[in-house]
């Protein structure tokens, strides 16, 4: 059996074995009839010209029809608020930017600590990860959480979860991306709250990117020239003020109204006409190919910290 | 007799210029079959890799095997096979027709599958091709491999598919003889009927998807790869709007099998014909619907995703109506336990697995942690070997002596059976486990705690290989040796068993007067 190392493992269990048992007794019901006619009504026991004519029953489709809708519906209503749960990550949750390549994860912590393939966090905390990938689908997937969500280029996707289990869960990709498919492994760490903190004491916060995320994408704002058209205060500029804005929901040139979220960020970098804020001229130009990933996420920590 | 059968009128030339249905069935059928076997082959190749948790072929080889199983199968096989085989060959003769309504559209469409179907196998000796047979965006416009000629072959065979079911619905609508009701109808051909109507709606998506595909790997234009400002979650949309009623252009004709053979087979009338009847159309109508349910994970919205899982398990009851009224036909029958009627009864036994496996499939939250796992590989099985091969084999038994004249032998026949059902059972029962312990599916290698489960599954390979061997063997033997079939061997009722068998080139010398419906069994009750 697969061990239950998350908040959200029980749930599916749950639901899963109630599935599995009413199957197994509908099954056993439509088979075992289904054989017992067979030998009942074996042809060496009826004469094959003296069957009665029945051509149906409405009562009994009827019956049987509303039965499972009702039947299907529990599921369906089971499995939509199990599946809320999955959605909404807790408001103080750690939150952990993924970058997929073929064919490894890159995890990169708020201080800028980046780590390939393990993924190190304490126990019963929940933990966010905001997730994109450099190349092809690919699809993060840890068993004994029981969570999965594909990681696709161009945009984030998120997920979230509490373990409750010490030791290491096996990460797999689960979307197929190629040559390294089923080599493309992580693992989840989890350890003690004390352990955590000795662990980010112990561990440089990293020299690969050698930057703590949030001071590089201040350096950027003014470097790519952001500042010109943006002011980090409440002011208009040429474009919005950037103070305060992430997660709060704007208007757009005709009327209909958007999350500025890390995908809305992102989209008004690469195509920035997509969706103008009302009230301002389409007037930015795209940084498609000016950007790389890890400096759009620098910038949209930056954005999200101007507060 | 005055007239030759159909298999001896004219030259061997004769047949490449046919506009019989009957020959162009049989000739889908050679061809189908022909896909079947090498589908079958890279399916043990799969399996043999995966008796290890190690690599023995390369990760690239293995690749391009899951996905030559997968399109072959699927393109090449299973959409075709019933429809355009067994339907071209029985769709007039049940209706009381001499042929289809327009016979050299017909003739037509077979050439176009097979151009359609070489242009996907040239792949085959250009490097093959390695997206699984889903092209899943972007990884199938950055792979080196040969997507452009599978694509296009998909393309070109979807023209053939759509061509086939326009002239299935014509012929339903204006060729029936007279006194043939809509609702004297063998229930097959209800099911043709339905599934031709979403071969010629749903299909035209999947030219066009593949199409844009094929652009923008030759062009450059940006649809879905995020690196030309296109959309990889579009692709998906695009992909499953056609590939899920095409899960049912595959089942729905089985299905129609299923109801012809378990009446003859418990010489009784059909249980509730209508409602299977017109579930066949419910189905055809939701299946429309669903396509979102392949991407609960993929970042769909929320409510996008709500709305699918809903309408999914609205799929669970004209499915379980068809399962409950075969199962009710059975009730007080003389139930005769022949080759098809053991196929039949598999299929009951077997979709009722693959049916009730989708309800968790179909919700939500256990999806999340089940999609893209074994579980998914076993349950795709169960719906379309258990249920599609497994109606298509009951078909291919039950009309093989009208077909040619001859009997398949009936001990070799049940001993295939056998080996087939057992050995499916043992292939796929231990995938769903897999799956449900994490085992993610188009892996070439897995965790060494997975090993047991995978040696069984291969094993149980090799006793389906066996069982369709066998099969093979058998069934070319009877064409030669096998015993002359009388015309009605199995006491049947519908039109076809009227004919000599094999029938005659023009099917009815007379056209048939039909005063009753199909299913007349029994004592009728005053």
């Amino acid at each position: 059996m697969l061990p239950q190392a998350s908040t959200l493992a029980k749930n599916f269990d749950i639901l899963f074995n109630n599935i599995f048992w009413f199957s197994l007794i509908s099954f056993a019901l439509v088979i075992g009839a289904m054989i017992y006619f067979a030998i009942r009504y074996h042809r060496t026991r009826r004469d094959p010209f003296k069957t009665p004519y029945i051509t149906g029953h409405h009562l009994m489709e009827i019956s049987v029809s509303v039965g499972l809708l009702i039947v299907v519906m529990v599921i369906f209503v089971w499995g939509w608020v199990d599946y809320k749960k999955l959605l909404k990550a807790p408001s103080d949750s750690l939150e952990i930017q993924v970058l997929a390549k073929q064919w490894f994860w890159e995890f990169q912590y708020p201080e800028g600590r980046k780590l390939t393939n393990e993924l190190v966090v304490p126990l019963n905390q929940p933990v966010k990860l905001i997730m994109t990938s450099s190349d092809v689908i690919h699809s993060f997937f840890v068993p004994n959480f029981r969570v999965k969500q594909d990681v696709v280029p161009g945009q984030y996707t998120t997920l979230w979860f509490t373990a409750t289990q010490l030791g290491e869960h096996s990460i797999l990709c689960a979307e197929f991306c190629g040559t390294g498919h089923s080599k493309m492994l992580g693992m989840v760490k989890v350890v003690n709250a004390e352990e955590f903190q000795q662990w980010k004491k112990t561990t440089p916060s990293i020299p690969a990117v050698s930057k703590n995320p949030q001071e590089w994408g201040k350096e950027l704002f003014s470097q790519k020239m952001c500042n010109t058209c943006h002011a980090i205060t409440t002011q208009k500029l040429v474009g919005p003020g950037l103070f305060g804005i992430f997660g709060k929901e704007v208007e757009l040139e005709g009327g209909k109204k958007v999350a500025r979220d890390e995908n809305y960020i992102r989209e008004s970098l690469m195509q920035p006409q997509a969706k103008v804020v009302k009230g301002f001229p389409p007037a930015m130009p795209t940084f498609q190919g000016t950007l790389t990933d890890e400096e759009v996420n620098a910038l949209i920590v930056y954005i999200k910290n101007l507060k | 007799m005055s007239h030759a059968n159909y298999l001896e009128e004219g030259g061997f030339w004769s047949w490449f210029t046919t506009r019989d249905h009957k020959r162009i069935g049989v000739m889908y059928l050679l061809t189908n079959l022909i896909f079947l076997a090498i589908g079958g082959i890279f399916a043990i190749l799969i399996r043999v890799e995966l008796f290890s948790p190690g690599p023995l072929f390369s990760a690239d080889v293995y690749n391009k095997f899951f996905t030559f199983h997968g399109a072959i199968m699927i393109f090449m096989f299973i959409i075709p096979v019933i429809p355009a085989a067994l339907g071209n060959f029985f769709l007039p003769i049940l209706i009381g027709a001499k042929d289809v309504a327009f016979p050299r559209l017909n003739l037509a469409s077979y050439y176009i599958f097979v151009g359609g179907a070489l242009l996907a196998a040239l792949a085959l000796v250009t490097g093959g091709v390695d997206t699984g047979w889903t092209f899943y965006t972007p990884y199938s416009i950055r792979t080196q491999t040969s997507v452009i000629l599978v694509t296009l072959g998909v393309f070109v065979m979807g023209f053939s598919s759509i061509l086939t079911g326009l002239n299935f619905m014509v012929t339903v609508h204006k060729l029936r003889a007279p006194g043939m009701t809509f609702h004297r109808m063998p229930l097959f051909v209800w099911a043709i009927y339905a599934t031709a109507i979403i071969q010629v709606l749903a299909t035209p998506v999947i030219g066009i998807t593949t199409l844009l595909l094929v652009m923008e790997r030759v062009l450059g234009i940006g649809f879905f790869d995020p690196q030309l400002g296109g959309d990889p979650i579009l692709f998906q949309h695009f992909f499953w709007f056609y590939s899920h009623p095409a899960v049912y252009i595959m089942i729905l004709p089985a299905m129609g099998i299923i109801s012809e053979v378990i009446t003859v087979f418990s010489r009784k009338h059909i249980f509730g014909y209508k409602a299977i009847a017109y579930s066949s159309l419910a189905i055809a109508f939701i299946s429309f619907l669903v396509w979102g349910h392949h991407m609960f994970v993929s970042g769909e919205s929320q409510w996008a995703n709500f709305l699918f899982s809903l309408l999914t398990m609205l799929v669970a009851i004209p499915t379980a109506i068809k399962i409950f009224n075969w199962t009710a036909t059975m009730y007080k029958g003389s139930i005769h336990l022949q080759t098809p009627m053991l196929y039949a009864l598999s299929f009951i036994f077997l979709f009722t697995i693959g049916g009730l496996t989708g309800l968790f499939l179909a919700a939500l939250s256990v999806d999340v942690h089940l999609h893209d796992t074994y579980f998914v590989v076993a349950h795709f099985h169960y719906v379309m070997m258990g249920g599609t091969v497994m109606g298509f084999l009951a078909g291919l038994h039950y009309w093989w002596p009208k077909m040619f004249g001859r009997m398949y032998p009936e001990i070799l026949g049940k001993i295939s059976w056998f080996f087939i059902f057992v050995g499916f059972n043992v292939t796929f029962l231990p995938q769903f486990y897999l799956g449900k312990l994490g085992m993610p599916r188009r892996y070439h290698e897995y965790a060494q705690n997975f090993t047991f489960l995978n040696q069984v599954s291969t094993v149980g390979s090799w006793l389906i290989n066996v069982g369709f061997l066998l099969m093979f063997a058998y069934l070319i033997y009877s064409l030669f040796k096998g015993k002359k079939a009388e015309n009605n061997p199995w006491g049947a009722k519908t039109l076809e068993w009227q004919l000599p068998s094999p029938p005659t080139m023009h099917n009815f010398d007379e056209t048939p007067q039909v005063i009753e419906g199909p299913y007349q069994y029994g004592v009728l009750k005053s």
